[in-house]
């Protein structure tokens, strides 16, 4: 989903700047808030951004398409550290990822952020809270937060491709020819994405669960 | 956890073969940022061009790729062992040490 250098004219790349700033913002005062209540939770902010930083920069061949795509982890991230903090550290795996990896671009980094930061790190909380307050077994909600999460941060993608290259035409064409595009590549790997959000919060509930309230303590996200 | 890995791990081969038949047996793996955002671009005339650092250049960007690895990997397992010490003798849970 990185949306490489020069591909947003200016003032696209500056509208997602601006909608992310907030919430970046609203993530490191949580950041701040939870650590001075939590002494290990820097750690497990540490943990998972470098967890994020690796699955979102790892392409994974996808047989069935012929291509390949990298899972975004923003979905897990969120499940464990919020979703304010997700964005975070989905902003610091991009800046790395646009500097040194030509992967995404400098100023395209608002729109990559907002994308896999912000709607993917809600759309995965949005999921594992609504399966729960469903009634649906912990394993299944964490198997949401990790698929939704994945196919919300493409989702958002291409409607951020399709709001700025439509030009005369179309944009919700644009957008849904654009959407299926990633369907036979990120279907499958929204899957597997997924199992890894559930086996990793299997592996947290059988060790430490009590990291497992820490988005919910004091209401923040 | 070992339930859910041999799921997983069931899940991913019975597709694989389901879809043994669609196999793009030469397909040339191009990344989806390639074969969907640069191809749309393309299209809008917007191509993306050259990064400001630009890594992507013979096998530097191979080396970039094995840095961030391993430094992430570094990262991950510093801060892994901090919060998951391994379990002692006779211990059902480790004690967590203070980070």
């Amino acid at each position: 989903m990185h949306i490489a250098e020069g591909i947003l004219p200016v003032q696209w790349a500056l509208l997602w700047a601006a909608l992310s700033i907030p919430f970046l913002a609203w993530g490191l005062r949580n950041l701040r808030i939870r650590s001075e209540q939590e002494p290990q939770f820097k750690a497990l902010v540490g943990l998972v951004g470098a967890a994020v930083f690796v699955i979102s920069c790892m392409p994974i061949p996808v047989p069935t398409a012929g291509t390949c795509s990298h899972p975004c982890g923003t979905g897990m991230a969120a499940i464990f550290i919020g979703p304010t903090l997700g964005t975070v550290v989905a902003s610091v795996a991009l800046v790395l990822q646009a500097l040194f990896l030509a992967h995404g671009g400098l100023t395209t980094l608002g729109a990559n952020v907002f994308a896999m930061g912000v709607v993917g790190s809600f759309a995965g909380y949005g999921a594992f809270r609504l399966a729960q307050l469903l009634g649906a077994p912990w394993i299944v909600a964490a198997f949401l937060a990790g698929l939704l999460g994945d196919w919300a941060t493409y989702t958002a993608t291409s409607f951020t491709l399709a709001t700025a290259l439509h030009g005369d035409a179309s944009m919700w064409t644009m957008f849904v020819t654009i959407l299926i595009a990633f369907v036979p590549t990120q279907a499958p790997l929204g899957i597997l994405e997924g199992f890894i959000c559930a086996g990793a919060y299997s592996f947290v509930k059988s060790r430490r669960p009590e990291f497992l309230g820490v988005p919910a303590k004091g209401g923040a996200l | 956890m070992k339930r859910i890995v041999l799921v997983a791990l069931t899940a991913i081969v019975v597709t694989l073969v389901a879809f043994a038949g669609q196999m793009e047996v030469y397909a040339d793996w191009p990344g989806v940022d390639e074969a969907v955002v640069k191809k749309f671009a393309e299209q809008a005339g917007r191509p993306p061009r050259d990064p400001y650092i630009n890594t992507a250049q013979g096998d530097l960007l191979l080396f970039c790729f094995l840095c961030a690895g391993t430094v992430g990997g570094f990262i991950a397992g510093y801060y892994f062992r901090a919060l998951f010490p391994p379990k002692t003798k006779g211990e059902n849970r480790a004690v967590a040490s203070p980070v």
